[in-house]
């Protein structure tokens, strides 16, 4: 890596000056839009960047910024970053989409990877996880484990990769329990563990013996908890410390092998720009383990889903499927393209009430 | 014995040493809380301070400095005015976000028209957002008596609300693939706020918190407006019996505040931040009344407090990826700098006196 070059070329773009020739080390940023210790989504992308330096030991030099805002200050930690000679920044939410593109129009010769996005440039990579595969997964759990045939569902915000989530869950509840009713309740934020708690407790009084979550802390598991015959899953980290109840399984995001691919691609001077969106298969998306409170032919079922959606098999989105508004989706067999899921905006049917607008 | 004296008139040389004393004070158990984290508590102290002044990349922070100051200043110097004469808007956070959609929704309803009409009036419509989310705990207060603190706190939550629903409803980007959030505006040069000059960080926010200092400046020393103010956070017993109008100084008071909070919006998205989101606001408007106190409720004070907060913001996040500080651990220092404020502004009032109390 010539850094002192890449400095130059970067402080060359800001049309000033540049000094200081950095070790021979491949700096690599991480801005995360949570603290470190929320124990689901920033937490595993923290856990990422440890492997990345568990990998590359003294090769390595990575820094992070936690608790970024979204918007300005996201641009002013990517530029410093860039500043101080990082060859590759990861930017972990899809707020940071518009920041990143315009920092990285100021640093051609650094490398960017923004999570969950679809806004890219030659130097600006998207990746995200197929979260929808391990929704199968828990959607078939609670199908089949509800008593009250009432499913509750704390969303964060309505954008398509959320929703993708729900019309997940709910098609494979269905399946095994045609009479599972969802509640969704948007909580408007991916942290907040007062407003999670209290979205959980309204859930369970609404009679939802089942609580999903697509928001980041523990607090929805402390809330069943405390209930007491209410099962969870961790959303982005495994929770076990919520296990085996009200915590029956979780999806884990594992960015590990991601982060470490790319880090080498950069070492190595193969990285280009791409779009990676990888499931089960793939090792991006793990199914955390399934507790003794599901019995053991729950447990059977859940794990066949799960190694038919790895092995390419099944796809989540196989239809026939209705849109929530009774058109026709997906004719039989038929499954749904990449292009659709993206930016998919609508509920399948059968599940009530509207998406926010 | 040491005890609490109430002098006769508040110190004016404490008055204004305490912001300095607070900032040395909260240098020094900042270092200590960052030394027991196992940082070097020097090399944090002058990373948060120094380094977006005079550091290596100081070319870059000192522009944003401008950028990361400019709303607070701009928020902060209409709450002082209120604050002076005892009318609490602790809801300029809504205001804010009232000034940005307002001042967004009027430029979008042009697009993609080029004409350079269109940011004025996108100006126009973000004061009068702010304005008119103001207006309502004003008259609710001088109609009804309710309490404008919680009135306009309340409103901040409905802001909130509000932003949320235009993100995904009303204001959503037609071609963002069905994700929530605004058309950049600054990829649309008649809407954007860019900067004068390049690399600068001054965009027209910057200037119109120059020119509020100013204004509040003569107003508070020069107008009869200002002196109602002052008077009535001072004296107001004396106020009423000069004739001091309580109702037009309510309207005027959070009206400016309201409008000036909702400038600052509307100059945050049409320019750095670019887009209306779901999380477009960030807390200036809370952070602000910090700024206000900090710089003594007076013009001059809250543009260096603005800088102050700002170089702590900047800084803080520089110490964090360079020396792996925690984000919490930065938040403990911003609000030691409020406590320590507070706590030393009772030498402005007390002395400390050594010795038994005298017999009266």
């Amino acid at each position: 890596m010539k850094l002192t070059n890449l400095l130059t070329s970067a402080a060359v773009a800001l049309g000033l000056a540049a000094s200081a020739a950095m070790a021979d080390t491949t700096k690599v940023g991480f801005v995360y839009v949570g603290p470190v210790g929320d124990g689901g989504w920033t937490y595993e992308h923290d856990q990422g960047r440890k492997a990345v330096e568990a990998e590359f030991g003294d090769k390595v030099e990575t820094v992070y910024v936690e608790n970024v805002a979204e918007g300005p200050d996201a641009e002013r930690v990517m530029t410093q970053m860039a500043l101080e000679g990082a060859d590759l920044i990861f930017t972990t939410s899809f707020g940071y989409m518009d920041p990143t593109i315009n920092v990285a129009k100021k640093f051609p010769n650094v490398k960017f990877e923004h999570a969950t996005g679809y806004k890219r440039a030659d130097n600006v990579s998207t990746y995200s996880a197929r979260f929808y595969e391990g929704r199968a997964v828990q959607g078939t759990i609670a199908g089949h484990m509800t008593e009250s045939n009432i499913v509750g569902y704390i969303g964060s915000y309505p954008i398509p990769e959320v929703v993708r989530g729900i019309n997940s869950a709910y098609i494979h509840a269905k399946k095994v329990n045609p009479d599972v009713q969802f509640k969704i309740v948007w909580a408007f934020t991916w942290f907040d563990p007062a407003k999670e708690a209290d979205a959980a407790k309204v859930l369970i009084e609404q009679g939802a013996d089942v609580i999903l979550q697509h928001t980041d802390s523990t607090a929805p598991q402390a809330a069943a908890q405390a209930a007491g015959n209410v099962i969870t899953f961790g959303q982005a980290s495994d929770m076990a410390e919520y296990g085996p109840k009200p915590r029956v399984s979780s999806i884990i995001d594992d960015w590990a092998p991601y982060y470490i691919a790319r880090t080498r691609a950069v070492m190595d001077g193969t990285w280009e720009s791409k779009d990676t969106w990888d499931g089960i298969g793939a090792g991006m998306v793990g199914i955390g383990e399934i507790s003794d409170a599901v019995p053991a032919d729950v447990k059977e079922a859940a794990l066949a889903i799960k190694a038919s959606l790895a092995d390419g098999s099944y796809h989540a989105f196989t239809g026939p499927l209705k849109k929530q508004d009774g058109s026709d989706w997906l004719a039989d067999g038929e499954t749904a393209d990449d292009g659709t899921l993206a930016g998919m905006n609508f509920y399948v049917e059968g599940l009530e009430g509207d998406i926010p607008q | 014995m040491i005890r609490l004296e109430k002098r006769p008139q508040p110190s004016r040389a404490w008055s204004m040493a305490t912001p300095l004393v607070a900032v040395l004070a909260t240098m020094l158990f900042g270092g200590l809380l960052f030394a027991a984290l196992g940082k070097p508590p020097v090399e944090a102290i002058r990373t948060i301070f120094w380094e977006p002044l005079f550091g290596e990349f100081a070319f870059y922070y000192r522009p944003q400095l401008l950028v990361k100051g400019a709303p607070l200043v701009l928020i902060a110097i209409g709450l002082s005015l209120g604050f002076r004469a005892g009318i609490w808007n602790i809801g300029a956070e809504g205001q804010y976000i009232m000034g940005a959609i307002c001042g967004a929704g009027a430029g979008l309803a042009f697009y993609p028209a080029v004409s350079f009409l269109i940011f004025p009036l996108m100006v126009v419509a973000g004061a009068l957002g702010g304005w008119a989310w103001a207006m309502i705990p004003a008259v609710l207060k001088t109609r009804f008596g309710t309490n404008e603190i919680l009135v306009s706190l309340m409103l901040v939550y409905v802001a909130e609300q509000f932003l949320a629903s235009v993100s995904l409803g009303l204001l959503k980007n037609p071609e963002g693939f069905g994700f929530p959030g605004s058309r950049n505006l600054q990829s649309w040069d008649s809407a954007h706020n860019a900067e004068l000059i390049a690399g600068s960080g001054m965009h027209w926010g910057v200037v119109a918190a120059l020119i509020a200092v100013i204004f509040a400046y003569v107003l508070l020393n020069r107008h009869m407006t200002g002196y109602h103010i002052r008077l009535t956070g001072e004296a107001p017993r004396a106020a009423k019996f000069a004739g001091v109008n309580p109702t037009r100084l309510v309207l005027f008071c959070l009206g400016t505040s309201g409008a000036l909070a909702g400038l600052a919006g509307l100059f945050e998205v049409s320019g750095p931040s670019g887009q209306i989101t779901i999380d477009f606001n960030v807390g200036y408007g809370f952070t602000a009344i910090i700024v206000a106190f900090l710089g003594r409720l007076h013009p001059v004070g809250i543009l260096l407090a603005g800088g102050l907060m700002a170089l702590t913001y900047i800084g803080g996040d520089i110490a964090q990826s360079n020396l792996q500080l925690p984000a919490a651990a930065i938040q403990v220092f911003q609000g030691m700098l409020l406590f320590f404020l507070l706590a030393f502004d009772l030498l402005t009032n007390f002395r400390i006196a050594i010795g038994k109390p005298e017999v009266a």
